[in-house]
């Protein structure tokens, strides 16, 4: 069986990426943000999950209002970094879990999750900017990685309750893997994206941080309430892009229902985010 | 007529629903293309032959030519998508947003700084104005009843 290590919530903002990329993390509209994180990466050091599972969104990436997947799940065994319209960043490529994450698809579809599975896709500062955040710059990524894609940029996007019931059945499907290197396989889950921006319109640079701030007490204490919020809520509250938080709520589905907190961080501005982390734990009893 | 949306009365803000999905698709798939490095070549070196390969509404066409960033919405664009050109032009996202809200990026780099725009004022159009107050989006959209362009 698989053990949990830790659930990850943290924003995915492009311009943390640059900053790592172009070694710009001392300039002084940096230093506070990375100062802050020191203690997360110092955790995910110790955690040493061998799989991380990132619930993320794709930004006309791989995916372009084409084909518009509600949720996709990758089973490659890898992923390159996407040029999503000035040059792909310059980090390691995604390693892969296909053989964690054909199980993954099998017990989610059997559970009426019917997911589409995805082999070749690019992955976008989405997926890869979490890494930075949580890793820094290695030459080569510590962990495999099972995307999981959830579509929050074509309106509608899933329900935060759809979200918490697919983490669920994750966490299932994770007790159930029986792979030849399921016996303790040190699995974490990210739920990325928000927290409280907005990219587009007059209201551009709207940022709530007595939003960000309850959203995390209630994705602690009471997720399946919070799970409850109606979409234009976070986008009324924590801006059109706001919208992306309920990724997180995959990632708490994951985690048992009582969890302690590791970890908590929110700065503002990255860029035009309220950049938030949180780190999650079961409980340990 | 369309049906209404509760998030309709949310000021300053283009919600990228079905509506608007329709409307701006061949403007999204043309900034979609931009993720190609020979396509950027292609562009930069003659925009409106570039363009011709898309079927922009004449509209569209001129929203992009001016990077007229907030016309590119009210046409349909989604930023992600719009956000490819405004990266092929160098800018950066306080630039554009500053250009949606009607001030330079500094200025608006600075509000981020101060805390970002607050929410307070901000929920609803007609609301008490803090701070700036943005315009309600006009909504050209298709198939809603009082501006059907």
């Amino acid at each position: 069986m698989t053990t949990i290590v830790g659930g990850i919530g943290t924003s995915h903002v492009p311009a943390v990426g640059a900053a790592i990329d172009n070694s710009k993390q001392h300039e002084p509209y940096w230093r506070p943000y990375f100062d802050k994180i020191q203690p997360a990466r110092e955790w995910m050091a110790a955690a040493q999950p061998d799989v991380c599972i990132i619930v993320y969104n794709d930004h006309a990436s791989a995916f372009s209002l084409r084909l518009i997947p509600t949720f996709a799940l990758g089973v490659a065994a890898g992923y390159q970094p996407a040029d999503e319209g000035y040059g792909p960043r310059q980090v390691p490529a995604v390693q892969g879990h296909p053989e964690l994450a054909w199980h993954l698809a099998e017990s989610l579809i059997g559970d009426e999750f019917d997911i589409t599975m995805v082999n070749e896709m690019d992955v976008d500062h989405g997926l890869t900017v979490p890494l930075s955040v949580m890793y820094g710059q290695p030459s080569v990524w510590p962990c495999r990685v099972i995307p999981i894609c959830v579509n929050v940029i074509q309106y509608p996007p899933p329900s935060g309750k759809r979200c918490l019931s697919l983490g669920r059945a994750i966490r299932r499907a994770l007790d159930s893997y029986q792979g030849s290197d399921a016996d303790g396989l040190r699995v974490a889950v990210f739920g990325t994206g928000g927290m409280s921006h907005q990219l587009q319109g007059e209201r551009a640079g709207l940022v709530n941080v007595d939003f960000d701030t309850a959203f995390m007490d209630e994705l602690i204490a009471e997720p399946d309430a919070g799970c409850l919020r109606p979409h234009t809520e976070y986008i009324r509250e924590a801006g059109s892009e706001g919208i992306e938080l309920v990724m997180w709520f995959v990632m708490r589905g994951v985690l048992d229902d009582e969890v302690d907190e590791v970890f908590r961080m929110n700065h503002v501005p990255t860029s035009n985010t309220s950049n938030g982390l949180l780190i999650l734990q079961n409980a340990r009893g | 007529m369309a049906r209404a949306r509760d998030y309709d009365d949310i000021p300053g803000t283009y919600v990228f629903d079905g509506r608007r999905s329709q409307q701006g698709y061949q403007l999204n798939m043309f900034c979609m293309s931009l993720n190609a490095e020979a396509n950027r070549e292609r562009f930069r070196a003659d925009e409106r032959a570039y363009l011709d390969g898309f079927e922009l509404t004449p509209q569209q066409r001129r929203a992009v030519i001016e990077r007229d960033w907030l016309g590119m919405l009210q046409l349909g664009g989604n930023i992600y998508y719009t956000f490819k050109l405004a990266a092929l032009d160098g800018l950066s996202m306080q630039d554009v947003g500053g250009a949606m809200s009607g001030v330079s990026g500094a200025e608006f780099n600075q509000m981020m700084i101060d805390g970002g725009r607050p929410v307070d004022g901000n929920r609803r159009t007609g609301e008490a104005p803090v701070g700036q107050m943005p315009e309600p989006p006009s909504p050209e959209i298709p198939g809603t009843a009082e501006h059907s362009s």
